[in-house]
């Protein structure tokens, strides 16, 4: 029996000719991640078990991207520790204020990851470098120290779930759709230990920043990781920018699969999820009248410069509506950057948006747009839990940037059509 | 080991963000993280939490972020088990590194309500509802990860590993 591309990958970083499915290995990683919030963590157990060394300096990332720049004192304070950490032990890629971005956008972006990686973080998006081909997963500070240590963590093998995406989005859908659709199809516990492996036709029409968002969001439907195959997409992408050589794995033509699911891209509508989950998934014949107080364009999902020319795109010449906030949060410096050289950033502030610092922020209810009691938010963020973004009272709804964008217009849940 | 205590029983997709909401991860401490723990879907519980009770829950608990503050707020706050019909995964790693017992036992969760007094022994899996009477054996866990749990965590399993 052949193997998926997920379990290739794992196979080769096991130093074994074939993993089955449900095997426990030991395996060599690439790349281990963490934030503010969990290295902290994982820097009290590394230092109460008097490990002395890490691994390997150049293998371990520390982004400061979830409360930053440091909301309070506790936030800065946990920072501090993590920046010790990272001089005492030498850690070029520690990223504070001023290098930073949100972690799942900053790391592909310097070229940190890359195809045929193994990578785990302490960030349950971790799953996001899936898009580039490589095998990557989001674990605690526990698991995080340890490969910190030993450059190595053990997996069990997961089995998988086939997703043929099929022919060209239709307008105004993009990633978000895509994955939102298929968790409302199958549940947050739908690839629940499982690998979710994306092919077919349609994967040539989705750019970079489409299927880092796919990827993204494999963890709410439980999944272990989510995964690309390799085509010249990523390997544009990666050219001039990724530092390790690009492995390429291809899944087995006889590749195991539990299920094997059709998505007609072309088919799709815009998709919302409803709180208080991400599998309560709605289009918009079934959205009825859900007035807002609070849009958020931004995250680890929705935070590339595609996500932002999208919502330029629908803002441009409109107004965002009165008694709405509309929060716009570029995901890394550089596409700030790129973001204000576009003159997107004019966009944005004659329509009345306010444009932040790259950050985590509301997405976690950290800080930079808290919602109070019985306020509503649109968000292009990936959880709508009770108390994700505040009040323990107060609603998230998860959208994509083009109806995001569109519903910070109209004041309530809408369509970019709608607001034309 | 045998540990006994009452329950406090949730439903399905108990998130991370309800363990413990992201307002509280600005510290590491334990005593901290615990006395805001479970409050967004049960004000009561760290009223009512006595050390050794025990936690039940339906599908998926756990899901969401990785925060590894979840389990150790749960730990922290007294609770000696949670009995679940399954785990999130990045959670099921968290509570096996950090010597939180969990087990998967969907029988158990169908008969055990809030407040039944529930005991098992660690070991062998054996789930004996004392409110009740009736017995349920969880689902024995892989010799691999049964070496991490009796190491007492994953990093007490890797120092004992390096000094052999």
């Amino acid at each position: 029996m052949g193997m998926t591309m997920s379990q290739k990958i794992l196979a080769y970083h096991a130093g074994l000719p074939e993993v089955k499915a449900g095997q426990l290995i030991d395996a060599e990683l690439d790349m281990v991640l963490a934030n503010d919030i969990t290295a902290p963590v994982a820097v009290k157990e590394f230092e109460k078990a008097n490990f002395s060394c890490v691994h390997c300096p150049a293998r371990v990332s520390l982004v400061m991207d979830h409360f930053t720049p440091n909301k309070d004192i506790k936030a800065a304070e946990q920072v501090k520790t993590v920046r010790n950490f990272a001089n005492k032990h030498g850690l070029e890629n520690f990223f504070d204020v001023g290098r930073m971005g949100i972690e799942h956008a900053l790391l592909p972006e310097q070229g940190l990851v890359g195809a045929g990686d193994l990578v785990i973080g302490a960030d349950s998006h971790t799953c996001t470098y899936g898009a580039l081909g490589a095998f990557s997963t989001g674990v605690g500070s526990t698991d995080m120290a340890a490969g910190m240590m030993s450059g190595k963590c053990w997996f069990k093998v997961p089995s998988a779930i086939k997703f043929v995406l099929k022919n060209k989005p239709a307008q105004y859908i993009c990633g978000k759709d895509v994955i939102l659709h298929i968790i409302g199809l199958i549940g947050v516990d739908g690839a629940l230990y499982k690998s979710m492996e994306f092919t077919g036709d349609g994967v040539q029409y989705l750019s970079i920043d489409d299927r880092f968002t796919i990827c993204n969001m494999a963890i709410e439907a439980g999944a272990k990781n989510g995964i690309f195959p390799v085509d010249d997409v990523t390997r544009e992408y990666l050219k001039d920018r990724f530092k390790r050589e690009v492995r390429v794995f291809e899944a087995d033509p006889d590749a195991e699969y539990e299920r094997v699911i059709e998505v007609d891209m072309s088919k799709l509508q815009p998709t919302v999820s409803f709180p208080h989950l991400p599998e309560n998934t709605r289009t918009p014949d079934q959205w009825g009248d859900v007035k807002i107080d609070q849009v958020v364009i931004g995250s680890c999902t929705n935070g590339h410069i595609s996500d932002l020319r999208i919502a330029a795109d629908i803002l441009r010449g409109k107004k965002v509506a009165k008694g709405v906030r509309c929060i716009v949060i570029p995901a890394t410096n550089t596409i700030w950057k790129q973001a204000m050289h576009e003159g997107l950033f004019d966009v944005f502030i004659d329509a009345g948006a306010v444009v932040s610092t790259p950050t985590c922020g509301p997405c976690l209810g950290g800080h930079m747009g808290i919602l109070a009691a019985g306020e509503r938010a649109v968000a292009t963020t990936n959880r709508n839990f009770v108390g994700r973004m505040g009040h323990v009272d107060s609603e998230v709804y998860l959208a994509s940037p083009y109806v995001a964008a569109a519903s910070a217009i109209a004041g309530k849940i809408a369509t970019p059509d709608q607001v034309k | 080991m045998t540990v006994k205590g009452t329950v406090f029983k949730y439903g399905n997709d108990v998130d991370t963000d309800v363990i413990i909401p992201a307002r509280y991860l600005n510290t590491t401490s334990e005593t901290e993280l615990a006395s805001h723990c479970m409050e967004d879907i049960d004000k009561n519980f760290v009223k009512e939490v006595k050390k050794g009770d025990i936690m039940v829950a339906e599908d998926n608990f756990g899901c969401g972020s990785s925060r590894e503050h979840a389990p150790i707020a749960i730990k922290a706050s007294g609770i000696s088990l949670v009995i679940a019909n399954s785990f999130a995964r990045i959670f099921y790693r968290n509570a096996i590194n950090i010597g939180l017992p969990i087990l998967e036992c969907p029988e158990a969760v169908k008969n055990i309500q809030k407040g039944d007094v529930v005991s098992c022994d660690l070991a062998k899996g054996e789930i004996v509802n004392e409110t009740t009477g009736k017995t349920f054996k969880a689902e024995p866990f892989p010799a691999f990860i049964q070496n991490i749990i009796d190491a007492g965590g994953l990093i007490a399993s890797i120092k004992a590993k390096q000094a052999k």
